[in-house]
């Protein structure tokens, strides 16, 4: 056990802070995620100013005025000097204020919220958060998945996402940051994807008995194949409309991946309503049917 | 550290003064209690959810009798302070019973209230918006019943023990509980009801 | 009859739930047949059960926090080891079982091991500080106590009765709704939190008024030590938190009980505005922890290094802003939740301002060592240890709190680490520095070294150990909570480094319990006759150890910080006692608190399982105890002169 605890350690430690390790979200695929990993490490450099010589003062201090050290100066009544308070208050305080003004930079441009500065349309995607699986609609292709994201690199999309089940969080590490689903509301979130490749896709806020299992795969591949994979959707002989997706919100844990070739007009702004508005659904959260 | 000898009587502390500062400190936290419920209700209040706006629900003039009553109630609360202070008992005893007549008068016209809109299918089922209602009013009036029964207790010590250094405390420390629920209700009448009233 | 309690809510089938219960049940019918094998029930209910005595309900707190860590931490190695083995398998523990476990973790590290410590050593140390008999209202004390310990055995009662909640420790709307939980897991949660968390405002009130008016005269407020001024913000931020955690559980209440809308989905609820109120009170609730450790250390470093606090006016001033700010940060714990930046990028800075006086505290404690002789013990060494660790933790913290990063982070693995990494290496380190510093003065023996050291070293490797590879797993993408995960993660290897660091740890605890039985065993060689073995500089040092029922033969007067080290500097030799003894006031124990809170229990028990008799039963005992007790004349009485003069004569040999 030593041994192997002993062997990790050696990398561990090291790399925990620095850059250019090959640890998931800081070797982000998209250009938010690396900007925010960028921030995670400008920020780590900027504290260790502090940080390091309080730690090396810890170690070197007790050494040096240890009891049987009669060579060390010892003054039991020195208690106050102008020079060392001042500096104790101002260099974290010089410290924290570069930190805040990056901060408050830092979270006006990585705002999810905030569309991201390219010259191509971006995708839509709605996202919805069930027990214990995600809907993906494209409206604008109007297909739908279960549990697979599919998208073009070097196109923003934008994220639209609500939760027809507790709380979860929408999570690809790989791309960028993180932000809640919640029922009832619709929150935003845009990302990009630079590379190719395919990334896990998480919720990051516990939600019940399926939780663990409740991941996706998102996928960025070129424009072509997106655009055929667009097309092999369109072939799917599952079609989501209220019923049947009525019937894939109830509970379900591992949920395999669907695609849907057909989605209900407007499904993702009713999923929202029918939490803010009576009558729209019944005791169990289902959609009200209606005979029209 | 002085060696000195003290004073005996120095250690003695001075009970009356700690338990009083002691129930001021519970009634900051009692405030802050209801501070999150105002909160809420600020919060909450809008999300009618197809329900009924406060204007529809609440009767002001029913109200503004049950805000008399309470208002009363602190006047001859007052009174009995007074009486005290003279170390009149029985005058003490007859205010305090005035003064838990009107609370009782409050609290029955409070669960009048209740009872309508809950009969009216206004119940806190209905709606966030009521629900916040019915949270803040009647844990103000869960606090008053509880006034109520304390007062009940002190009546009974008067009527007993006459007016003791340790009964004087606890009258104090109710006088001032009775008072913060008058300057509750009245926050809660203007945030509430007027408020309520005039918003939608 | 019995609500919704049947034979079915045991969970017989449970083969770990059912052997954790057997032991439990064990150890507490063995303590049973042992005292009363030795006849000690009587002693128990009339010294302790009954006590109103600030020192013993302190030591009553410690003890059920420590033997409740060994309940937390055993669902801890449980998670620790069902991740090391959870690779792309289904583990020891399914989700209903590992769900409950890492929600019982939380609660009960926070609200029955972390609070218990604290509150403990406020209880001990405070009235000694401040040169007082007692606290304000002794009789609260003792039902703040209480209520607590009905808390504890409501959490215990649900490992064997029903279940527990399933939602984390914060127990999140809708999930904690009933439509999503409809068990009884969280009313246990909502219960045990709710009858707890009164007796904790209790306390804070109780305290607040007792260093506010019951210090010894010449103590003013700049002249008191700092971890009574850790003690008094605690005390504030108690007053002023908890009754937001009463309003949240509460509504929570009467969503799940009469079917309000506060919080639910639909219907107007707003659960954004639960997780605004949970943390309105759960941020500073951190701070309510780590205030008090920050005072263990100002206590113990000066002590140790011999040598004046380094900036004391600097560290009432950072301690009071820390207390102010506590209450401007509670959104980050949800950057996450979609508000716009403006609102996102105030409360980060609010957060990392927080930074300047937490650093100017550890720089201070730096420069108290400097130009010292620092005497290594026990004490400064878990000091140290605080040192480099906090520092870390308080980075990491800094880091979360810009919102840019925190997107990246927010419930991963690294803030796991993070909170681990303060409350551990602050809250638990700072406890266990004050455990062993003021052990002799309550107990009137040392602890024993050797076993303190070895149980030393265990923790602080076994910490590294456990969290350093959850900074990295949070890095590589690891949600906290998870039960099982993907072996194609590379997460297993690192996972296993926790689990080693976790049977470290236990290790440490396991040499914590031998130190404490060997300085038992030889309390004879280890006796503490001076009562100030650190060479101490407070108050609570100039009595014997343990100190009489009454503290201070005479009210100590103080003219300066540091009284009792000047009086020794001034009078090496401790001057004979030549004042006549006065009688002593003091309250009389009583079993009130006590009854009241067993009522509490069953009134707590019957709300769970919806036994409405039984809670009426409650409630009226509760009532009715309370104006009993409020009725009863002999509450207090005096000590003799003579006695006094006689505890005093035999302590002045000692010395």
């Amino acid at each position: 056990m030593m041994k192997i605890a002993k062997k990790y350690l050696t990398w561990i430690i090291p790399l925990l802070f620095l850059a250019g390790c090959s640890l998931g979200v800081l070797d982000s695929k998209g250009q938010v995620g690396k900007e925010e990993g960028a921030l995670i490490i400008t920020a780590t450099l900027l504290m260790l100013i502090v940080v390091i010589p309080a730690i090396v003062m810890t170690f070197v201090f007790a050494w040096k005025y240890r009891e049987n050290n009669e060579k060390s100066t010892y003054a039991p009544d020195w208690a106050h000097s102008v020079k060392i308070e001042s500096f104790v208050w101002g260099v974290p305080f010089l410290i924290i204020l570069i930190l805040a003004i990056i901060t408050w930079r830092s979270t006006h441009q990585l705002d999810p919220y905030k569309p991201l500065d390219s010259d191509v349309e971006p995708i839509v995607i709605e996202v919805v958060a069930l027990d214990w699986k995600w809907l993906f609609i494209y409206p604008k292709y109007g297909i739908a998945t279960v549990n697979h994201i599919e998208m073009p690199i070097n196109v923003p999309i934008a994220f639209k996402i609500t939760s027809d089940a507790p709380m979860n969080s929408f999570f690809i590490p790989r791309l960028g940051g993180q932000i809640y689903a919640m029922s009832g509301m619709q929150t935003q979130l845009h990302l990009i994807a630079n590379e190719k490749g395919t990334f896990r896709g998480l919720s990051a806020n516990i939600s019940g008995q399926g939780f663990s299992d409740m991941t996706f795969t998102a996928t960025a591949t070129s424009d072509k194949d997106f655009k055929d994979w667009v097309n092999s959707v369109r072939q799917s002989q599952l079609r989501l409309d209220k019923v049947q997706y009525n019937k894939l919100s109830n509970k379900s844990e591992n949920h395999p991946i669907q695609y849907f070739s057909y989605v209900e007009p407007r499904l993702f702004e009713a999923v929202i309503e029918k939490y803010m508005m009576p009558g729209k659904q019944d005791a169990d959260r289902k959609f009200i049917i209606r005979q029209d | 550290m002085s060696s000195a000898a003290m004073d005996p009587h120095v250690e003695e502390l001075d009970e009356h003064s700690i338990t009083i500062f002691g129930f001021w400190i519970y009634i900051m936290s009692d405030c802050i209690l209801f501070s999150t419920l105002f909160a809420t209700h600020a919060v909450l209040m809008p999300n009618f959810f197809g329900g009924p706006t406060p204007k529809e629900l609440f009767s002001m003039p029913f109200v503004l009798i049950e805000t008399f009553l309470l208002l009363t109630s602190s006047f001859t609360y007052g009174l009995a302070m007074l009486a005290m202070h003279k170390g009149k008992s029985v005058q003490v005893i007859n205010c305090l019973v005035i003064t838990f007549l009107l609370g009782v008068g409050f609290i029955s016209m409070e669960l009048y209230e209740f009872h309508e809109l809950i009969t009216e299918g206004n119940g806190w089922q209905r709606s966030a918006s009521i629900s916040s209602f019915f949270g803040l009013v009647a844990t103000h009036g869960f606090h008053v019943t509880l006034g109520l029964i304390w007062m009940l207790v002190l009546m009974w010590s008067v009527w007993r023990f006459d007016l003791t250094k340790q009964i004087k405390t606890r009258l104090t420390c109710l006088s001032l509980f009775w008072h913060f629920l008058d300057i509750i209700w009245i926050c809660v009448f203007t945030v509430v009801y007027l408020m309520g009233a005039i918003a939608t | 009859m019995l609500g919704k309690l049947t034979w079915d809510s045991v969970p017989w089938d449970n083969g770990i739930v059912m052997g954790a219960v057997s032991f439990m049940a064990a150890v507490v019918i063995i303590l049973a047949l042992i005292v009363t094998r030795y006849g000690k029930w009587r002693y128990l209910w009339n010294e302790w059960f009954t006590t109103i005595d600030h020192k013993k309900i302190g030591i009553m707190y410690i003890l059920v926090g420590f033997v409740m860590m060994l309940r937390g931490f055993s669902d801890a190695i449980m998670m620790r080891s069902q991740l090391a083995i959870a690779a792309s398998a289904p583990g020891y523990l399914p989700p209903e079982h590992y769900d409950q476990v890492f929600t019982a973790h939380g609660v009960i590290m926070i609200f029955f091991v972390a609070m218990p410590l604290v509150i403990g050593l406020i209880n001990i140390v405070v009235p000694q500080q401040i040169g007082a008999r007692d606290v304000a209202f002794p009789f609260m004390n003792s039902l703040s106590f209480w209520l607590f310990v009905v808390g504890m055995a409501l959490v215990n009662m649900s490992l064997a009765i029903g279940d527990f909640a399933r939602t984390g420790w914060l127990a999140y709307p809708p999930l904690s709704g009933i439509a999503n939980s409809p068990g009884v897991g969280v009313d246990y949660y909502i219960w045990s939190l709710q009858i707890a968390g009164i007796g904790t405002l209790m306390t804070g009130i109780n305290f607040f008024v007792t260093i506010m008016k019951m210090r010894c005269p010449g103590m003013t407020l700049m002249r008191m030590p700092i971890f009574t001024w850790t003690a008094l913000c605690t005390n504030i931020l108690i007053i002023a938190a908890f009754p937001v955690l009463t309003v949240t559980l509460a509504l929570l209440t009467l969503d799940r009980y009469l079917g309000f809308h506060f919080f639910t989905a639909t219907a107007g609820g707003d659960q954004m505005m639960y997780v605004n109120l949970i943390w309105i009170w759960g941020h500073p609730e951190v701070y309510i922890l780590i205030l008090p450790a920050f005072g263990v250390f100002s206590e113990v470093v000066p002590t140790f290094s011999r040598k004046k606090l380094f900036g004391y006016t600097s560290m009432v001033y950072a301690t009071g802003v820390i207390t102010i700010l506590s209450f401007s940060v509670w959104l980050h714990h949800f950057f996450t939740m979609g508000s716009g930046a403006n609102v996102n990028a105030f409360f980060g800075i609010a957060t990392m301002v927080i930074a300047i006086p937490t650093g100017v505290k550890i720089f201070n404690w730096l420069f108290t060592i400097y130009r010292g002789r620092l005497q290594i013990s026990l004490p400064i060494m878990w000091t140290l240890a605080f040192l480099s660790t906090f520092t870390i933790g308080g980075m990491t913290g800094v880091l979360l709190s810009v919102p840019g990063a925190d997107f990246l982070l927010h419930n991963s693995l690294f803030l796991i680490a993070h909170f681990h990494n303060v409350i551990i290496g602050g809250v638990v380190f700072g406890m266990f520095a004050g455990y062993s510093y003021w052990f002799p003065k309550s107990f009137g023996f040392m602890l024993d070294e050797k076993w303190g050291k070895r149980g030393f070293w265990l923790w602080v490797i076994g910490f590294y150990l456990a969290f350093m590879p959850l900074y990295a797993l949070g890095f590589m993408g690891m949600t906290r909570r998870l039960n099982h995960y993907d072996i194609d993660t590379g997460w297993q290897p690192l996972l296993m480094v926790a689990m080693a660091g976790a049977v470290s740890i236990f290790l440490g605890i396991v040499c914590q319990i031998i130190q404490l039985y060997v300085s038992i065993r030889d309390r004879d060689l280890n006796r503490d006759l001076t009562g100030d073995p650190w060479n101490a500089r407070t108050l609570e040092w100039s009595t014997s150890s343990p100190p009489a029922l009454y503290n201070f033969p005479f009210t100590p007067v103080v003219d300066g910080i540091d009284a009792f080290w000047a009086e020794k500097q001034k009078n090496p030799v401790r001057p004979k006692e030549t004042r006549p003894y006065v009688d002593i006031h003091m309250p009389r124990n009583t079993g009130a608190g006590f009854i009241m809170s067993a009522f509490a229990l069953f009134f707590g028990f019957a709300m769970i399982w919806h036994i409405w008799w039984l809670a009426c039963v409650g409630v009226l005992g509760i009532l009715f105890t309370f104006i009993h007790r409020s009725f009863e004349t002999d509450v207090d009485y005096y000590i003799p002169a003579a006695e006094i003069e006689a505890t005093e004569k035999l302590r002045s040999y000692n010395v």
